[in-house]
C-alpha cells in the first residue's frame, strides 16, 4: 500500500497508505485529511478535490486531461503543478507521493 | 401579469424525474406544466454531465446524460406537456384541497390541483468565483448574468471565463464597453470553436483584450470595483483597471424556496415523503427523485422513476376523485396504447 502525504496549507504533514487501484482523493476522504471536498464524488464534475503535485512527483503524476483541465478552469489558484486528487490512480510507483492542498477549495 | 395558468399538476424541475413523471401521469390521464430555472430541459443530466457516460439505466447498459434526455422527450412525446424554461418558483399557496396557485420569478402564475417537486439538488445558479471579498461587490460592479446590455456601455469591462457564456458575451459587449478584457486561465478555452476564433479576431483588430492568469484580489470602495490584481502563471502580479467585472465560473445547485413551502424536511435539504405514495407533509405536493428523502433512499436516477410512477397513482385520486382507477399494463391495454398512440 503507497504512501502518501498531504501537506495542508498551514504546513502540517499527514501521511496515510493508499490502495493501489483507489484515488488520492479516495484515500484523502477515507482517511479524513482536510483540505478536499470532492463535491461530485470523483466524477471530474468539480474542482473541489484540488491539489497542487510536489515537483519532484510531476512527471510521474503527469498531466491533467482536458476533461481535468475544463473542471480546473473553476478552481481557487490553480497552478502548473495542479490536478484533481480524484483523477490522480494510486499505482506502486506513487509510494511516497507528497501533494499539498491549497489554502481553501472553490 | 399575465392570466393564470390552470393545469392538473405543476411539475417543479425538468430533469429526468420530471420529465418521466409526465409519462406516467399521463397514462393516468393527467395533464402537466414544468418550470425549470435552466435553458434547456434535462437537469443535471443535461447541465453537469451531457457527454459523461451512464451505466445503469435498468435496460440500457450506456447512454449519455444528454442521450437520456432526448429519450425521455421521445417516451413523453404524445402527452404534449409544456415546459417553462428559465423560471424559477418562488411561492406556493394552498387555494383548495388540494389546489395550489404557484408563482414564478417571472410573475407567471399557475393553479394547478397538485404539485410534483423534482427540483434535484436545487436550482441551479451561477457559481461564485473563489475571490475573497467578492460578495462587497456583487450587483453593483461584479454581475453573472447580464440582464440589460445597455447598463455595460461605455464600461471598462473584465470577463472572466473560458467557457461559452464568457465568449459570448466578450463578443456581444465588445462593440459597446469603452474597453473590455477577456481573462482566462490558460490558452485553451471550453467554449465552441467558432466563438473562440471571432475572438482572436477581435484581439488582432485591438478591439479586446486577452490575458492569461487568475484574479487574485478586488480592489475598489463603497461595492465600486477599481482594479482586479491578476496573479499570472509564473507567479507575477499585475492590475486591470474595470468597471465591471462578470465572472463566468458555471453553474451551483442552491435549494432556494423549496424550504419555505411548509414541508417536513429532513436536516433542511431534503422532502420528507411517504413512500407508498411520495407525497410530502403537504397534502397534494409530491417529491421525487434528488430532493426527497425515506428511509433507504438513493439518489438514483431509476429510484426517481419508481417514485413517478406511485406518485402518478396518488395524483390520481386527488385530480379524478371520482373515477375509478384501474391499473393497467401499456403491453395489453388499448387505452393506454391509444394514448400513446401505437394503438
Amino acid at each position: 500500500m503507497p504512501k502518501i502525504t498531504y501537506i495542508d496549507f498551514q504546513g502540517t504533514a499527514r501521511t496515510v497508505e493508499g490502495e493501489i487501484g483507489s484515488t488520492v482523493m479516495e484515500t484523502a476522504i477515507k482517511n479524513a485529511i482536510p483540505g478536499i471536498e470532492a463535491e461530485c464524488g470523483g466524477a471530474c464534475a468539480c474542482a473541489t478535490c484540488h491539489v497542487h503535485v510536489d515537483e519532484a512527483w510531476r512527471a510521474s503524476v503527469g498531466d491533467p486531461s482536458p476533461m481535468e483541465e475544463d473542471m480546473l478552469d473553476f478552481g481557487y489558484d490553480v497552478r502548473p503543478n495542479s490536478r484533481l486528487s480524484c483523477q490522480i490512480k494510486v499505482t506502486a510507483e506513487l509510494e511516497g507521493l507528497v501533494v499539498r492542498t491549497p489554502e481553501r477549495q472553490a | 401579469m399575465s392570466e393564470p395558468i390552470k393545469t392538473d399538476v405543476l411539475i417543479i424541475g425538468a430533469g429526468p424525474c420530471g420529465l418521466f413523471a409526465v409519462f406516467e401521469l399521463g397514462l393516468l390521464d393527467m395533464k402537466a406544466h414544468l418550470v425549470d430555472i435552466l435553458d434547456k430541459i434535462g437537469g443535471q443530466c443535461a447541465e453537469l454531465y451531457p457527454e459523461k457516460p451512464i451505466y445503469d439505466i435498468p435496460a440500457v447498459p450506456y447512454i449519455t446524460g444528454q442521450g437520456l434526455c432526448e429519450a425521455l422527450l421521445t417516451q413523453i412525446k404524445p402527452f404534449g406537456a409544456t415546459f417553462h424554461l428559465q423560471e424559477m418558483v418562488q411561492t406556493i399557496e394552498k387555494i383548495g384541497d388540494p389546489q395550489f396557485r404557484v408563482t414564478t420569478d417571472r410573475g407567471q402564475v399557475f393553479e394547478a390541483k397538485i404539485i410534483v417537486v423534482a427540483a434535484g439538488g436545487g436550482s441551479f445558479q451561477p457559481k461564485r468565483p473563489p475571490i475573497p471579498g467578492i460578495e462587497a461587490y456583487e450587483g453593483t460592479s461584479v454581475f453573472y448574468a447580464v440582464r440589460q446590455m445597455e447598463a455595460f456601455r461605455g464600461k471598462r469591462i473584465l470577463i472572466v471565463g473560458g467557457g461559452d457564456s464568457a465568449l459570448d458575451w466578450t463578443l456581444n459587449l465588445a462593440p459597446i464597453a469603452s474597453h473590455l478584457t477577456l481573462l482566462h486561465r490558460r490558452g485553451e478555452f471550453r467554449a465552441a470553436p467558432d466563438s473562440v476564433n471571432k475572438m482572436m479576431a477581435l484581439v488582432g483588430e485591438g478591439k479586446i483584450d486577452l490575458v492569461l492568469g487568475q484574479v487574485s484580489e478586488l480592489r475598489g470602495e463603497g461595492g465600486r470595483i477599481a482594479q482586479a490584481v491578476v496573479k499570472r502563471n509564473d507567479g507575477s502580479h499585475f492590475e486591470i483597471a474595470c468597471d465591471a467585472l462578470l465572472p463566468f465560473f458555471g453553474l451551483t445547485m442552491k435549494l432556494g424556496p423549496v424550504a419555505e413551502w411548509g414541508m417536513a424536511m429532513k436536516d433542511g435539504e431534503y422532502i420528507l415523503v411517504d413512500t407508498a405514495t411520495f407525497e410530502s407533509s403537504v397534502p397534494g405536493i409530491f417529491a421525487i427523485g434528488d430532493i426527497n428523502w425515506y428511509p433507504g433512499k438513493l439518489k438514483l436516477i431509476l429510484s426517481g422513476f419508481h417514485e413517478a410512477a406511485l406518485m402518478a397513482q396518488k395524483a390520481h385520486r386527488y385530480v379524478y376523485p371520482d373515477k375509478r382507477l384501474v391499473f393497467q399494463y401499456t403491453t395489453s391495454s388499448t387505452s393506454l396504447q391509444k394514448k400513446l398512440g401505437v394503438a
